[in-house]
């Protein structure tokens, strides 16, 4: 050993050099603008007038007092809360029938891949020309099969359209939480749900003393992830209304949009986006509170 | 557990609807990107063209120049480019420090929760920082400047995989090396990436997958030709000014050609992975 | 002397071109345009007349770029303060006074000559002018018009198109009731700038006004307030498309060429693309007017939706860019594509080549412009617009009532200029 460092300490270093890359990386990328985003959001600053004026917490009173921003607030948790929970729910009941000894099954779970697979712009477009209030496949179908009088304009009524769109990022997801469960469900002793069916327990019930403990953990998982990418989510909004019809699709990733770059207050537009980590953060912390709750029974 | 066969009629009826609802909306896109649009338009509408029309195909694989298709085709190798940068890149930085993670028993590993935790920031509280850096470089409107940003999205993803990938790798031929006197990157190099190669390439695939997605960023710091992605096109021809749905829809169907393909090589690393991630809980 | 004089004239310019102190390799002088994918002219339009602009001057290459509409203004500011900005940008008679305000657009004010100001529309002018200076050339001249299809008008037994917008009440009612037609009117009146040109178009009708000469709001009541009315009746008696509410420009051209639709408002390119057998149902079909008035009150009416060509203050090559801006608006460029764009230029309209073949379209347009008023000029106009889109869709959709629906925006713009 001529280095004066010893073997050890050597190593350690090296393994320090090694995370360098990317810790600098996601530094620069990720950390910076981070920060400056919070910076920004104390300021007043443009978004072709980079430097603004430091303006206290005026911009968060003024995000908390506008009507879209509290209106765009609400859409969001509601539109996770419909996506997630019905997520969930679907793609458990999906990955139990396709648990069951089909014909095809193989061929029934490869299918998953599919929606997962399509990217969201696509998928996005494709609804929306399933929506098309003259020519979309929905209304021909509902017409034809009697269940509609006449086409219907889903994306242009606030009543459906903030539904239509869920339903467009429901078909895209419930196949990965199908296939997360499906994974989680190969995990489950057979032999104590065969036990179960012998001392006579109903199906719920043997789902729940036996499955259950066995898929939660992934499913909060899946929980966790579905929740933060549906408390950001942009470009299914985007592309299927840009957030009408009378901003009742307009979520905060698309108010934080027009307030920066639209409106071009980059500081105020700062301090809403901030609005949304808050809120993942909110939410993260009852998933994993409720996950520390079921690990403690 | 035997079924009765009622029971087991009901289990395919559901798996069979549970298929075409999957399929429909794709079938749909297919049906509209073959239709003209009089066949469109026509009530009440035939489900089943009389003629295929694959106009629209032809129109988006051409390099006539100021074609639709020229345009369609550059946004292509675009999005292909900046998949492939921002995935090279992402692992050079990813793949030393991933196994970093998993060897070292050290205070890193709240760096890695630190790094997958960026996943949680939305990318609209970080644009304008990243907009006025690029334009300080002048990367705006840049296939370089994309991939540097989409690093950004892969890199929580790829760290994290690889890191419990690593884990699953036996220990026992790295230590023998180690004892040999090899230094962490020869070990890293020639004893374990070999044995990784598998989990590297889903790795390349995923990310390949999560750049080629990407929407909101390639919006916001591409313009034209030079740098614009397939989403962004996408979300342009959308726009509502184009009333060719048929293009539109063959549009979608080449965009989501090579994410399909892509998702079926995946399958069985995926199964496989989210079996593995299920067992730990 | 002179020669001295001379040679350094040509160096300064030759330096001004951006051609001084490159080097041999760049004797070609690139410039960046950033278009619309649909203003009137398409896409080709602006491609032919650029290359008849690279063809004159072989030394300069113009990159075009088409965004849509939506799109226009956020990529021009954004690269305003970009290094890679465009020299040339088209921009709607809406954004001038931002844009100037900004300083994004030179001011070419001391470039226009007296005969040329003298030969052009003056209303086409008041798209490019803030405050007296003028920041570019008018490009497009536009309103929106009225269109119908006579087969249908004359189906239900009228020997006439409707000339104010009860009679046209009347003769959709009439249509429906006969089953000529389901919904008679088709209009765009998705949450975008669409919504607001149709209800400019209907406030100009019911002679409202959108500020007073405070700049204050006043379109909550009078004028204003009766248009949104109508909007919502029409829509309460079934006479509307009820799709309209998530209907664009394009959705209005598509239903009223396939003959679902007897009566549209929309821009003048549709006129040709209705008559266009292969793009529409209803060729020879189609009448077309400026757009109604009210017993009484106006005779037509009409939206100022002209769009202007600009040169970018910080542009490199400003010269060459003005140069090609002043081609592109040239009576040449301009009347040999008029089939899709009416021409700014007075002559135009007693050039028989130009008219010939579109009598009616001509005669409709010069209406309308005499009639059409201008979208409000607010400071922070498309934050204003957002606020009036949304506004007028809840009224729409039933979510509040027209006075509540404009009260709240009128509140809204208020605090907004009081920032």
């Amino acid at each position: 050993m001529r280095s004066s460092l010893s073997y050890h300490s050597r190593q350690r270093l090296t393994a320090w050099l090694m995370i360098a890359p990317l810790a600098v990386g996601v530094l620069i990328i990720v950390g910076w603008p981070f920060l400056d985003t919070i910076w920004m959001s104390f300021t007043s600053a443009q978004l072709t007038q980079y430097t603004g004026d430091w303006v206290g917490l005026d911009n968060y009173i003024r995000a908390f007092r506008s009507p879209q921003v509290r209106g765009a607030l609400a859409t969001t948790i509601f539109f996770v809360a419909l996506t997630v929970s019905l997520e969930l729910v679907l793609g458990v009941l999906v990955a139990l029938l396709l648990d069951q000894p089909l014909y095809g099954r193989r061929f029934f779970r490869a299918l998953l891949i599919l929606p997962w697979a399509l990217p969201t712009v696509v998928n996005a477009m494709s609804w929306r020309l399933i929506y098309n209030p003259d020519f979309g496949g929905l209304n021909a179908v509902l017409t034809q099969i009697g269940l509609l009088d006449s086409y219907q304009s889903w994306l242009g009524s606030p009543a459906t359209a903030i539904y239509a769109i869920a339903v467009a990022d429901i078909w895209k997801t419930v196949p990965l939480v199908a296939m997360i469960t499906l994974a989680a469900l190969q995990g489950v002793p057979r032999e104590q749900l065969e036990a179960a069916h012998i001392d006579g327990a109903s199906p719920w019930s043997r789902f729940k003393t036996v499955t259950m403990p066995a898929i939660v953990g992934p499913l909060m998982v899946a929980a966790v992830l579905r929740t933060i990418e549906g408390v950001k989510v942009f470009d299914i909004v985007w592309v299927m209304t840009r957030g009408g019809p009378a901003n009742s699709t307009k979520t905060m990733s698309i108010q934080v949009y027009q307030e920066a770059f639209s409106n071009f207050r980059a500081g105020s537009g700062a301090s809403q986006g901030l609005l949304i980590v808050l809120v993942s953060l909110i939410l993260i912390n009852v998933y994993v509170a409720l996950l520390r709750r079921q690990g403690a029974q | 557990m035997k079924q009765p066969l009622a029971l087991r009629v009901v289990l395919h009826a559901l798996a069979i609807l549970v298929a075409v609802i999957i399929l429909a909306p794709i079938l749909w896109l297919l049906l509209v990107s073959v239709s003209t649009t009089t066949h469109l338009t026509t009530l009440p509408f035939e489900w089943i063209p009389e003629k295929l029309n694959f106009d629209n195909y032809a129109k988006l694989t051409t390099l006539e120049p100021n074609s639709r298709g020229e345009m369609f085709l550059y946004a292509m190798r675009n999005t292909a480019l900046v998949a492939f940068g921002a995935t090279a890149i992402a692992l050079c930085a990813a793949v030393p420090a991933a196994w970093s993670f998993s060897r070292s028993k050290g205070g890193q590993s709240n760096l890695l929760y630190v790094v997958v935790a960026t996943y949680m920031l939305p990318p609209v509280a970080l644009i304008v920082p990243l907009f006025a850096f690029l334009n300080g470089l002048g990367l705006l409107n840049t296939k370089t400047g994309l991939m540097l940003v989409d690093c950004s999205i892969v890199l929580p993803f790829t760290t994290w995989l690889l890191k419990s990938n690593f884990d699953n790798i036996s220990h026992e031929i790295e230590e023998a090396a180690f004892v040999d006197g090899a230094s962490m990157l020869t070990v890293l190099r020639s004893v374990t990436l070999p044995m990784a190669k598998p989990a590297l390439a889903t790795v390349v695939l995923f990310s390949i997958l999560l750049v080629w997605d990407e929407f909101f960023y390639a919006f916001i710091l591409t313009n034209d030709d030079r740098s614009q992605t397939l989403t962004v096109a996408i979300a342009n021809l959308a726009s509502g000014r184009v009333s060719d749905y048929g293009l539109l829809a063959t549009a979608g169907i080449l965009t989501a050609l090579p994410p399909l393909i892509i998702g079926i090589l995946l399958q069985r690393a995926l199964v496989s992975g989210l079996a593995q991630g299920g067992v730990k809980g | 002397m002179n020669i001295l004089r001379l040679s350094a004239a040509t160096a300064l310019v030759a330096s001004s071109l951006g051609l001084g102190m490159a080097g041999p390799a760049s004797a070609e002088t690139t410039i960046n345009a950033l278009y619309m994918s649909q203003a009137s002219y398409n896409e080709a339009d602006v491609r032919s007349m650029t290359e008849a602009f690279e063809k004159a001057n072989p030394d300069v290459k113009v990159n075009l770029e088409f965004v849509p509409y939506e799109g226009l203004r956020d990529k021009t500011l954004l690269a305003s303060s970009s290094s890679q900005g465009y020299d040339v940008v088209l921009f709607d008679v809406i954004w001038t006074a931002e844009y100037a305000k900004r300083g994004i657009l030179a001011d070419d004010t001391d470039n226009i000559s007296a005969e040329v100001k003298d030969e052009i529309f003056p209303g086409a002018w008041t798209t490019v002018e803030y405050n007296g200076h003028y920041y570019g050339m008018p490009w497009t001249n536009s309103s929106k018009l009225f269109f119908y299809n006579k087969e249908m008008v004359e189906k239900a037994g009228f020997d006439h198109a409707p000339q104010t917008w009860s009679e046209l009440v009347e003769q959709a009612q009439a249509m429906k009731e006969q089953g000529i037609v389901e919904y008679p009117i088709v209009w765009s009146w998705a949450q975008a700038e669409a919504v607001i040109c149709d209800y400019t178009v209907l406030l100009d009708a019911f002679d409202g006004k959108f500020l007073d000469k405070d700049g204050a709001p006043v379109f909550q009541e009078d004028g204003g307030l009766e248009a949104l009315k109508f909007m919502v009746s029409t829509l309460d008696d079934g006479i509307t498309n009820p799709n309209s509410t998530e209907y664009l420009e394009e959705d209005v051209r598509r239903v009223f060429s396939s003959g679902q639709a007897a009566f549209a408002l929309n821009w003048p390119y549709m006129y040709n693309l209705a008559n266009d057998p292969k793009e529409s149902d209803i060729s020879g079909k189609v009448g077309v007017m400026a757009p109604l008035g009210v017993k009484d009150r106006t005779e037509a009416s009409g939206v100022n939706g002209s769009m202007g060509l600009g040169v970018t203050a910080n542009t490199d090559n400003a010269d060459i860019a003005w140069k090609y801006v002043q081609h592109m608006s040239s009576p040449e460029m301009q009347n040999s594509h008029a089939e899709r764009s009416l021409p700014i230029w007075k002559a135009s309209f007693e050039n028989s080549e130009v008219i010939s073949g579109r009598e009616d379209l001509m005669k409709a347009a010069s209406n309308a412009f005499t009639a059409m008023i201008a979208r409000p000029t607010l400071p922070n106009y498309q934050e204003a617009s957002n606020i009036l889109q949304v506004s007028i869709q809840e009224a729409l959709l039933g979510a509040s009532s027209p006075e509540d629906a404009l009260g709240s925006a009128a509140d809204q713009l208020k605090s907004l200029t009081d920032q």
